[in-house]
């Protein structure tokens, strides 16, 4: 028993310098002692999403600072060419799960952990599996993938009547990127520091060719791959949609971008550059994924414990020539229609949809004529074009309460002309919506910016 | 916020799944952005906009031009839109649904249009492409060619592109190739 005393104090012992002692430059809530290192082994717990290059780098650096509870959710399966920087996987695990083997190998190796593996999609989950984390570790290579992410975390944010964001409402992301040499590690509390949609200009956008270029005059190894892609696939496939997972897809690709490379005498076609084309990714390099990890799960134990102020909130990573790493603090969008509060509108269970358009128009912040509106899924009402509006005028006098399936309180997304005279102009904007009188709302849900 | 957590984790515990509600669709960046800019569509006449899948899905639509001037005047040409959940960091994809002898438009509906791709900038806009593709009527351009043949024939003998584009859209062969009728 000794022994194992010894062995449990040892493993920790560098994490106790953090979360044991006070300090000069830690959080605002920051309570040192053991008890908060048994609390973030008892009661933190953290999802990774992705369990490729980062993913493993993030499981395994989370588990080794003192997280207990952890979960990964991958939908690929392991390749071989994954086995060089994903180290977690051995050459008899292609083929299989990346999120399972990932849980396995860190399990085996850090012992007091548990990983759950969701082999899926992350919009196979629904939003009750996100929102029981107390913090999203993201480890992706794709802008759709963190967009979703975002969406899901910023849905669960609420303001209250000072407009401010409700901390216990608040679900912070930690995300992670790296092309190559260049890395980012970055802090999202949604609400205080900017979220995705506040800055999605940060992710260049993807190289797109002119198609006649590719067409006719190819010039380099890329255009001789989307040409392939892009233009042969559908000549010969007529229908058939390219999946860039399906390997047999990609494995086409390059063979017809190496006839076309061999037709116009153009070097430099091979299948990991096909892939990194049509996928649009650039080869991952493994220390690079390991830095931007540490950073990660660094920022993941400082939000969890308070041991340290979080980085602010942007840090990138330039190990390109030598090494240069630079945090910058970027600020929200106050109008993002992800994070922002929008305007917040008490209505009666009785008001139409044409009544709360009445009162946009009415609303001084707003002043909001040609109205359209958007709850969830569904168009409520569009003012142009006209096949739309046709199909949603019927809407007009049925009563919002009813639109929004009796939610005592709900999100509505509205667009139209807006602001004072002379200074009109196209706005788009988010409404929290509350219904006087519906039972089972607390003070603080009906509260709102306005 | 270890504190904070925990405490949540506790009513968690007491209170499993409290509400029944069934969750409301989460709207994609994309789709908000995109609703906006159909809601401010503002189409000449020669143009109209369609939605097969119904009010709901407006991320996948059709668009119908009518060219009132130049070699097409006459035909109808359709083009089908596909949006991006991140639209408008990227472009919509449009493909050209009716067959058509067209310099920039080959005869699987790839367009060649410079804002559908490498100019595409988030400040543009659905009413912008659907402009640039009813130039693509008026103006054909056998400089960007999809349809190497049609773009020769417009470029050296346009007389001949016309009476070619004339028989392609009243339903028949040019050359090798066969056009549905589109008038
Ligand atoms: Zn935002």
């Amino acid at each position: 028993m000794a022994d194992a005393g010894a062995h449990q104090s040892s493993r920790s012992r560098d994490l106790d310098k953090l979360l044991l002692r006070p300090g000069h430059l830690v959080g605002p809530a920051f309570e040192p002692g053991t008890e908060l290192r048994d609390d973030i082994q008892e009661y933190a717990r953290i999802l990774v999403v992705g369990a490729g290059g980062l993913g493993c780098e993030l499981l395994k650096d989370l588990a080794l600072s003192g997280f207990r509870n952890l979960e990964v959710i991958d939908m690929d399966r392991i390749e071989v060419s994954n086995l060089n920087r994903q180290f977690l996987f051995r050459l008899e695990d292609v083929g299989k799960p990346k999120a399972e083997v990932a849980a396995k190998r860190v399990m085996e190796r850090v012992s007091g952990v548990n990983i759950v593996p969701h082999f899926c999609r992350i919009e196979d989950k629904l939003d009750e599996f996100y929102s029981d984390f107390m913090i999203i570790v993201l480890g992706l290579d794709s802008i759709e993938a963190r967009s979703y992410i975002n969406e899901v975390a910023c849905s669960f944010l609420e303001y209250d009547s000072n407009g401010n964001p409700r901390e216990e409402t608040m679900k912070p992301m930690v995300d992670g990127g790296t092309e190559g040499f260049k890395g980012h590690a970055r802090v999202i509390l949604p609400g205080i520091t900017p979220c995705f949609q506040c800055t999605i200009w940060l992710f260049p956008p993807q190289v797109k060719y002119p198609l006649c270029t590719l067409a006719e005059t190819p010039r380099t190894a890329p255009h001789c791959i989307e040409y392939a892609h892009l233009i042969k696939w559908d000549e010969v496939h007529s229908g058939k949609t390219f999946d860039p997972d399906n390997p047999q897809h990609m494995q086409w690709v390059y063979s017809e971008a190496l006839k076309r490379a061999a037709l116009f005498s153009i070097p430099g076609v091979t299948y990991t550059l096909t892939q990194g084309v049509v996928k649009n990714i650039i080869p991952a390099i493994a220390s690079t994924n390991a830095i931007i990890s540490a950073a990660c799960a660094l920022e993941t134990l400082k939000i969890a414990s308070g041991c340290s102020k979080t980085l602010s909130n942007y840090l990138t990573y330039n190990g390109v020539e030598g090494l240069h790493t630079k945090v910058t603090e970027f600020v929200r969008d106050k109008e993002c229609l992800m994070c922002g509060p929008g305007i917040f509108m008490e209505l009666e269970t009785s008001d139409t949809l044409k009544m709360l358009m009445d009162k946009l128009g009415d609303e001084p912040q707003l002043l909001m004529s040609g109205v359209s509106v958007k709850h969830g899924g569904k168009t409520l009402y569009m003012q142009a074009p006209p096949e739309l509006e046709a199909m949603t005028r019927s809407n007009l006098s049925i009563s919002l309460f009813k639109l929004m399936e009796e939610s005592p309180k709900g999100i509505l997304h509205v667009t139209g002309t807006a602001g004072k005279p002379g200074k009109r102009q196209s706005c788009s904007t988010k409404l929290r919506v509350a219904f006087k009188g519906v039972a089972g709302i607390k003070d603080t849900d009906m509260a709102g910016g306005a | 916020m270890i504190k904070l957590f925990k405490v949540k984790e506790k009513q968690r515990e007491l209170a499993e799944n409290s509400n029944g509600k069934p969750p409301v669709k989460k709207q994609s960046a994309g789709e908000l952005r995109l609703h906006k800019d159909i809601s401010e569509l503002n189409l000449p006449k020669t143009c109209s906009i369609s939605f097969p899948n119904g009010k709901d899905d407006l991320m996948n639509f059709e668009v119908t031009i009518r060219p009132d001037d130049g070699y097409y005047l006459g035909g109808t040409f359709t083009f089908t839109f596909q949006i991006s959940s991140i639209y408008p960091h990227e472009a919509p994809k449009v493909k050209c649904k009716t067959k058509v002898y067209h310099p920039n438009i080959d005869l699987d509906g790839n367009v060649c249009l410079n804002i559908l791709r490498e100019d595409w900038k988030p400040v543009l806009n659905i009413n912008t492409i659907i402009y640039g593709l009813y130039h693509l009527f008026t103006e054909p351009n056998h400089e960007d060619p999809l349809n190497r043949e049609a773009a020769a024939v417009l470029r050296d003998n346009p007389k001949m592109f016309e009476s070619n584009v004339r028989r392609a859209m009243a339903g028949g062969y040019v050359g090798q190739t066969f056009f549905t009728r589109c008038i």
